[in-house]
């Protein structure tokens, strides 16, 4: 079938306009094929004999498929009609796609001083609470995809809660390592403070009531005027008491971590002004908005594990401090107040103490000025 | 220095490329005796005769091509058309010939022909004689596409526009032959291909290209009341379009505002802000913006004609949309 | 070797070789009949078989100096100018070795060494082209003759009209060659112009004009000799219409449903070749073997030609962009030029 236009990729044969034996020369129409724009006359190129017709009328035939055979002059074999050159593809090569040419192509996307990353996937890193600036990106250049920042989120990787949780681990490695630890506890009656409080509160407006363990805060503080060995650090080998009192308040963030900064100058601090510095101290810490003095800054700290905790805490020092005050849970225990038992809600208050520092005589002084300083709650 | 004209400054190109290069001569309708349409060629048919100032008939094809085959055979012919809206009937010759025949004849040929046209709107002369088409031009390889915005422009590129072996097209903003400004006596050729940074500044980038030039700069001026610092950056060449220039304005801006009189759609600006995507994707903190003539014909009314036009104000206003509430 | 005075030498040996530039061209198109049906021939095909006398008795006219442009049925001239069967039929392959570097195909043949100006596509879109190089060759104080081919379709088209026009006012040595084959296309004359006489088309712009018989190799000869050298002398335009016709579709193909097969069975009574043929004869120019040494020598130079541009190379694609613009170590040259 030759072809017969530009855009002819098939004929239908019409008919055969001569048959097998007869002699064709060339130039000789022995044809017709249908295409779209008409009946066309289709000529040979050959001189010989018309051997075989292949194709029928009715038949559609691509272009380049043989459609006779020619017994060509002097010719043993039979040659193809109608379609004289081989039928070999196209003779133009195979389209590859040229590479982008010269002075139109875009050039490579340089890198910009921040991060690259693209709008959605800053859209969806904010979603996520997902910082592009962790991610690897796996789009052009090295830019951060939507994708890049699903998988992200999606992996716990290090998380800073873990890297807090590592660092906090050795510390209290370090602490039992160096710092030789005893332990004293006592019970103190809550009951005055606790009364007091509510009594407080109930003429505050919500936000401006107090939790009782700004109490123990300040009562701490307090205490700790007259036994200065429980504050300060231990460095170089030696005792460094503070001048000033930061308590260091422990804080849980998230499910297992904990951290420690310090409200600074607690014993100076009116109990609502403690209040908000409390709750300040511990939105920040949860959000990640701590400063590194807050960190470093505590002399002594107070743990308190609330209402989800154990009767006593035996608590582990933060060094380079040299003692840590734990408080339990608030229990209702019967309690003799005047020979009689009543119900009182009492408290557990440990210390750890450093024995380079100080020692149980000394702690257990401590501790009573601790449990004294808060059966007068309107003191504090 | 001497102050002048746009149009003197069109009209001192001429005749120094006509007094330096005895191939040059001028073809076009009215530039020889009328003195030019916009005054443009004035006294130079008294200055260099008939045979290189030629009046030619009505014949914007004919005498296009006529342009194109007197390049082919060794002249540098100057080819003025009126303006852009007549030159569709010369667009044949120029897409199908003037940009084509380097190509087909694998390189054998070159037609360093140089052609002028007055475009654009602005002057109430209503559809038929308004259009900016530029970017129909700027669309096909083969041609160069130029847009002198400035006075050194206009008398520089015409220099440089007739050494370049290959079709040149210049517009000229019918808006711009009055402007008036300060050139130096020496007549100097100015290079075609490169846009240049008219403004620096900050935190947007303004691209224009010939009367809107100066449009953008206005817009400039209003937003640097507003504390919006913007670069203002004239394209000058619009076929190659100087994608370095405009990509290190974008990276520092990170916002880019086009102006582009050709109606919005498949606009010179739609090319613009694909190839900022393209190659400042990531550098960018805001969509790119297009400021161009809105979907109608050119009306005749004063207060219509600019309101479908960029103006100033238009500008400033796509400029502010693109900081959000932060203003 | 064509001397460009006005007068024909009808001795043997120049009916010779009118004979031998009539066949390679008859021959040449027939071969592109088979090498396009076989796809080694691509895109448009236009054949100018049975207006060989149009061409090659134009080119007897012209001389090295001059300029041609043609349109898109140009095999014919560009054999007749002087351009090889080799490259021609490489740029038909759209091969390397092609005259445009294959980049051009059958309708667009350039040629710098013969001012071979193309190989138009766009019909009538060579006749301004041909005013603007007659136009640089006068302001240039040069003799030239540019000839302008193309065929009764353009005399439809505005810009024929302009180039006309402008040719006859600025008084350009354009030498417009009309072939009038008849049909624009699949258009009849008849049915495309109010005027059908194309002599008056340019006689209303005041540019002699003459009717030539196309289907004769001497009288096209004659005629163009005259028009070359009132066109050298007077720098003014000269148009010829050449009355032809052509055998064969407009273009691969298309199944001529405009016109009867008895008319074109007609026309070939009066086929160039044979007319010259006959009139050898009869003229006693012509020995018996004169026409199979042609033949032989043509088919030869065929074969050579197809053989080359069978083993010519592919333009490779990294070189995709090249030729748009004048590369820039070529600027400053050409600049100079």
């Amino acid at each position: 079938m030759p072809s017969l236009g530009a855009d002819m990729e098939a004929g239908t044969l019409v008919e055969w306009l001569k048959k097998p034996g007869d002699r064709v020369v060339r130039g000789d129409v022995i044809a017709v094929v249908e295409t779209h724009k008409g009946a066309i006359e289709i000529e040979v190129f050959q001189t010989g004999t018309l051997e075989t017709l292949i194709a029928k009328p009715g038949q559609k035939v691509a272009v380049g498929l043989p459609m006779a055979f020619i017994r060509g002059e002097g010719e043993g074999a039979a040659a193809p009609a109608a379609a004289p050159t081989s039928q070999e593809a196209q003779p133009t090569p195979r389209v590859a796609m040229p590479p982008p040419p010269g002075p139109l192509t875009v050039p490579p996307l340089t890198a910009p001083a921040g991060v690259r990353a693209s709008p959605a996937a800053r859209k969806r890193a904010a979603e996520l609470a997902v910082d592009v600036k962790r991610i690897a990106g796996t789009g052009a250049g090295g830019a951060i995809t939507l994708a890049d920042v699903e998988h992200a989120a999606a992996a716990p990787a290090p998380s800073p809660i873990d890297a807090m949780r590592q660092a906090i681990g050795a510390a209290m490695a370090r602490s039992k390592r160096e710092i030789p630890h005893y332990y004293l506890a006592h019970t103190i009656d809550l009951e005055p403070a606790l009364r007091w409080l509510e009594e407080e509160n109930a003429k505050r407006p919500p936000p401006e009531r107090v939790l009782y363990g700004v109490l123990l805060l300040k009562a701490v503080a307090r205490a700790l005027h007259e036994y200065r060995e429980f504050n300060g650090f231990w460095t170089n080998g030696r005792f460094q008491p503070s001048e000033r009192i930061h308590l260091g308040v422990a804080i849980s963030i998230g499910k297992s971590g904990l951290i420690a900064p310090a409200i600074h100058d607690v014993d100076n601090l009116p109990i609502p002004q403690l209040m908000s510095a409390l709750r300040d101290l511990v939105a920040r810490a949860r959000r990640g908005g701590l400063r590194s003095s807050e960190l470093s800054d505590p002399t002594i700290t107070v743990t308190s594990l609330g209402e989800q905790s154990a009767e006593t805490v035996f608590p582990v020092i933060y060094p380079p401090q040299v003692a840590i005050v734990g408080f339990g849970m608030v229990l209702e225990r019967p309690w003799i107040v005047a020979g009689a038992v009543v119900p009182r809600r009492v408290i557990s208050c440990s210390l750890a103490g450093d024995h380079r520092v100080s020692d149980g005589h000394r702690g257990a002084r401590f501790l009573s000025a601790v449990a004294r300083l808060l059966q007068e709650p309107q003191s504090l | 220095m001497t102050a002048t004209t746009y149009r003197e400054a069109v009209r001192t190109a001429h005749r120094e490329a006509l007094q330096r290069d005895s191939r040059v001569f001028l073809m076009g309708e009215d530039v020889g005796q009328y003195g030019g349409s916009y005054a443009c060629t004035k006294g130079l048919l008294e200055e260099f005769g008939a045979e290189r100032i030629r009046d030619t008939p009505l014949s914007e094809a004919g005498f296009v091509g006529a342009g194109i085959g007197a390049a082919l055979a060794g002249m540098r012919p100057i080819v003025e058309i009126m303006t852009v809206n007549f030159s569709l009937l010369a667009l044949d010759q120029i897409v199908n010939n003037a940009a084509t025949i380097r190509h087909m004849s694998g390189g054998q040929f070159s037609i360093p022909l140089v052609i002028r046209m007055a475009t654009g709107a602005g002057r109430q002369v209503a559809a038929q004689h308004s259009h900016s088409l530029e970017c129909w031009y700027a669309h096909v390889p083969g041609i160069r596409v130029v847009a002198p915005a400035t006075l050194a422009d206009a008398r520089g590129m015409l220099w440089t526009a007739l050494e370049d072996p290959d079709p040149v097209v210049i517009f000229e903003h019918a808006t711009l032959y009055s402007l008036e400004g300060e050139l130096p006596d020496d007549a100097r050729s100015v290079d075609i291909d490169r846009a240049a940074v008219l403004r620096p500044g900050h935190d947007v980038t303004l691209i224009a290209y010939s009367a809107n030039v100066q449009k953008a700069m206005e817009a400039a001026q209003q937003l640097a009341a507003e504390k919006i610092d913007a670069e203002v950056i004239d394209l000058r060449s619009l076929r190659p379009l100087d994608d370095a220039t405009i990509m290190a304005s974008v990276r520092k801006t990170r916002r880019a505002v086009v102006v582009d009189e050709g109606w919005r759609s498949g606009s010179l600006a739609a090319e613009i802000s694909a190839r900022i995507m393209e190659q400042a994707f990531y550098d960018l903190d805001a969509p790119v913006g297009r400021v161009c003539s809105e979907e109608v014909p050119i009306p005749y009314p004063k207060h219509l004609e600019d309101a479908a036009v960029p103006q100033p104000e238009k500008i400033a206003a796509a400029v502010r949309a693109l900081f959000g509430d932060h203003g | 070797m064509t001397d460009h005075g006005d007068k024909v030498r009808l001795d043997r040996e120049h009916l010779l070789h009118l004979m031998r530039e009539m066949m390679r061209i008859r021959r040449f198109e027939e071969r592109c009949v088979e090498l396009y049906s076989g796809t080694k021939i691509r895109g448009f095909l236009h054949l100018y078989i049975g207006e060989e006398a149009n061409a090659v008795g134009v080119m007897q006219a012209l001389n090295p100096k001059d300029a041609v442009i043609t349109t898109y049925r140009e095999h014919g001239h560009a054999l007749a100018r002087g351009i090889a069967a080799r490259p021609l039929m490489a740029e038909m392959y759209g091969k390397i070795e092609g005259t445009s570097r294959g980049r051009g195909g059958s309708m667009h043949v350039f040629d710098k060494a013969t001012r071979f100006y193309g190989g138009n596509a766009i019909v009538a879109g060579g006749l301004p082209l041909a005013v603007g190089i007659a136009l640089a060759d006068k302001m240039r104080g040069e003799r030239n003759v540019t000839a302008c081919f193309f065929g009764d379709g353009a005399t439809a088209e505005g810009v024929f009209h302009e180039s006309l026009n402008l040719a006859a006012l600025w008084k350009l040595p354009v030498m417009f060659v009309c072939e009038n084959n008849r049909y624009a296309m699949g258009t009849a004359i008849e049915r495309a112009e109010s005027q059908i006489d194309l002599v008056r088309h340019a006689e209303s712009y005041a540019i002699r004009a003459e009717a030539v018989d196309g289907m004769d190799v001497v009288a096209v000869e004659i005629a163009a000799r005259r028009a070359a050298s009132l066109v050298r002398e007077t720098g003014e335009p000269y148009f010829l219409e050449n009355r032809t016709y052509r055998f064969r579709a407009h273009s691969m193909y298309d199944p001529e449903l405009y016109r009867t097969k008895a008319e074109v069975e007609e026309w070939k009574k009066r086929d160039p070749i044979p007319f010259l043929e006959a009139w050898m004869h009869n003229t006693g120019t012509l020995h018996s073997d004169d026409l199979p040494r042609l033949e032989a020598a043509i088919a030869a130079e065929i074969d050579d030609a197809v053989a080359f541009a069978e083993a010519g190379h592919w333009e490779p694609v990294e070189d995709l962009c090249r030729d748009v613009m004048t590369p820039p170590d070529m600027r400053k040259k050409e600049a100079a030029a």
